[in-house]
């Protein structure tokens, strides 16, 4: 039995850790430090229908325990990820999750459309949370009719399951999961990163050229937990967990609130090959807890002892 | 690129502010080119998060040891200055492509301009390219007295000239004011400093060979995060990273 193996709509994980979108690139930076066959999935940079070059800089900015960016969507576009990027992933025996992003409806969808139909593409990330594009993005996902609008739109086009990342910047979380679900999404990723700002005190100008970007990092934490244990209590479908993860104690945590799989985004900038000593951590800690299979640990801090919903082959 | 855990051997205040810190380690056989970095964690902790990109500025292959100056001024870079030797700190590298040595041949004159904390990296050229047989010239820029370093020890290499924004020592301005006064020819021009420093350079030797080292907020370093990109000329979408395309481009590669 290999007990970090998940089962997720379109999604036979070999174990539940995947590097989160934007944090990964296409892979072939990592790919130069590591054997990408290791990880459960990738969750690609987001893609757009045309190339974006996206803000200018300072892009990031450092917070306590966290940090601040506004990349701002840089992509080479649908063609060029379809022509080369997917391709060169397909080298490796590991899904990819396309992260689809656009300004308007009508890109999600020719995105979404196009982009499913690669043969290593097993599920759609559908960005409707990123704080730092001035269309589009998380204007499509603070409202909750709006976001099921889109979900229903790229689910009827999609070749493969959807899933929907959240926006953390709503006042109810799980209105907008429940309305994302009723839609037709086959899960949800969460969370986004947290809009917020900083201002250089000598100059009283804020730090990042954007003036606001997307807070992430372990100071974002407690928040996911606390979303997605909400969330996971309130719908059926599953959820991949993401916001500060750094450690196999942090995925057990995710796990506990109601994951079924995790993303790792920002400690991927810190320790490079963060997602490979995870998953090399997990079986020993799941001993030390008494687990015998990963699944056993998803909504655990809810639960009481029924059985797992999502569990794995 | 690899990560380490290194071990401090020297650690010391240089100047106002800067300091030379000396690591040992298995890391350094791999470090070759002048202008390379590499991405230092000053704790274990969460804060401050992120790594800090640090430039080579001498390599002892010899000794197993580099050494790197940097100026304490944020959290990051404070907390690090209070290390002591004996300690380590977690070092990922090293990044970035330098400076090519090979763009000066033996025989020839190449200029090298430093600005404040762009300086460091210039040492390790300068050494390189004297062992190789070009000759060297140095023009260094501080903003006042007390944050100069190392004059002395580029004047091993060559010609070493010292401007200072406030005329507390040197040449009272920048270092353009230097070249204009001081320098008359040379074949190849290298340079890392403040993004002012560079653009004027570029400017004032359209027709020569300059190399430009580039200094942005960086995340990952590797070329992952796309936080430190900047433009090429005549293009609304190319781009380069400067953690992992760069940080040395050729003057006219991408935009200032």
């Amino acid at each position: 039995m290999n007990r970090l193996a998940v089962e997720l709509p379109g999604l036979s994980l070999k174990n539940p850790v995947m590097p989160a979108s934007g944090c990964f690139g296409f892979g072939r930076e990592y790919a130069k430090l590591y054997d990408l066959n290791v990880l459960g999935a990738i969750m690609i940079k987001a893609t757009t229908l045309e190339p974006r070059f996206g803000n200018p800089t300072p892009r990031v900015a450092e917070t306590p325990s966290g940090m601040l960016n506004a990349i701002g969507l840089q992509n080479p576009g649908l063609e060029k990820v379809m022509e080369e990027e997917l391709p060169w992933l397909a080298q490796y025996d590991v899904p990819i999750i396309a992260n689809v992003a656009g300004s308007t409806m009508e890109d999600y969808v020719e995105v979404a459309k196009h982009i499913s139909k690669a043969p290593n593409v097993h599920a759609l990330e559908l960005n409707i949370s990123c704080p730092n594009v001035k269309k589009g993005g998380i204007a499509f996902g603070t409202v909750p009719e709006v976001a099921a609008e889109l979900t229903k739109l790229v689910k009827e086009v999609s070749e493969v399951p959807v899933y929907v990342k959240l926006s953390p910047n709503v006042t109810n979380i799980v209105e907008m999961a429940k309305a994302i679900e009723a839609a037709g999404a086959d899960g949800l990723t969460m969370i986004n990163t947290l809009l917020g700002m900083r201002i250089d005190v000598k100059t009283a100008e804020p730090i990042l050229a954007n003036r606001t970007g997307g807070l992430s990092g372990p100071a974002i934490k407690p928040i996911a937990i606390r979303m997605i244990y909400e969330v996971s209590q309130a719908v059926s479908i599953p959820i991949i967990g993401m916001g500060g993860i750094q450690s196999a104690e942090d995925v057990i945590e995710f796990f506990y609130a109601g994951a079924s799989a995790v993303a790792v985004g920002t400690a991927n900038f810190i320790d490079p090959f963060v997602c490979p000593n995870i998953i090399a951590e997990l079986p020993a800690l799941l001993d030390e807890l008494g687990f015998d299979h990963i699944s056993e640990c998803t909504g655990r801090s809810w639960k009481k002892g029924g059985p797992t919903v999502y569990c794995g082959a | 690129m690899k990560t380490e855990k290194m071990t401090i051997v020297h650690h010391e205040r240089i100047a106002k502010n800067i300091y030379q810190i000396r690591l040992a380690g298995a890391l350094v056989a791999e470090m070759n080119e002048p202008g390379q970095f590499v991405h230092i964690k000053v704790t274990e902790q969460a804060n401050p998060l992120l790594r800090r990109p640090l430039s080579l500025c001498d390599i002892n292959k010899e000794a197993d040891e580099c050494t790197i100056i940097y100026r304490a001024e944020g959290a990051g870079t404070t907390l690090l200055s209070q290390k002591r030797p004996g300690e380590m700190v977690d070092v990922l590298g090293p990044l970035g492509n330098g400076f090519p040595i090979e763009a000066a041949k033996t025989g020839q004159r190449a200029l090298l301009v430093g600005g404040g904390i762009g300086v460091p990296p210039l040492y390790e050229l300068a050494k390189q390219l004297v062992k190789k047989g070009v000759s060297v010239t140095i023009v260094l820029g501080f903003q006042t007295k007390e944050v100069a370093f190392y004059e002395r020890k580029f004047a091993s290499f060559g010609e070493t000239y010292v401007a200072t924004v406030d005329g507390s020592y040197g040449t009272k301005g920048f270092v353009t004011d230097v070249i204009d006064t001081r320098i008359t020819s040379f074949d190849v021009l290298y340079a890392c400093g403040p993004k002012p420093m560079l653009k004027a350079l570029e400017q004032k030797f359209p027709n020569k060979e300059v190399y430009l080292s580039l200094e942005e907020r960086m995340g990952c370093g590797i070329g992952a995060c796309f936080a430190c990109v900047c433009r090429v000329p005549d293009s609304e979408t190319a781009y380069k990273k400067v953690c992992s395309d760069g940080p040395v481009f050729k003057a006219g590669e991408v935009v200032l």
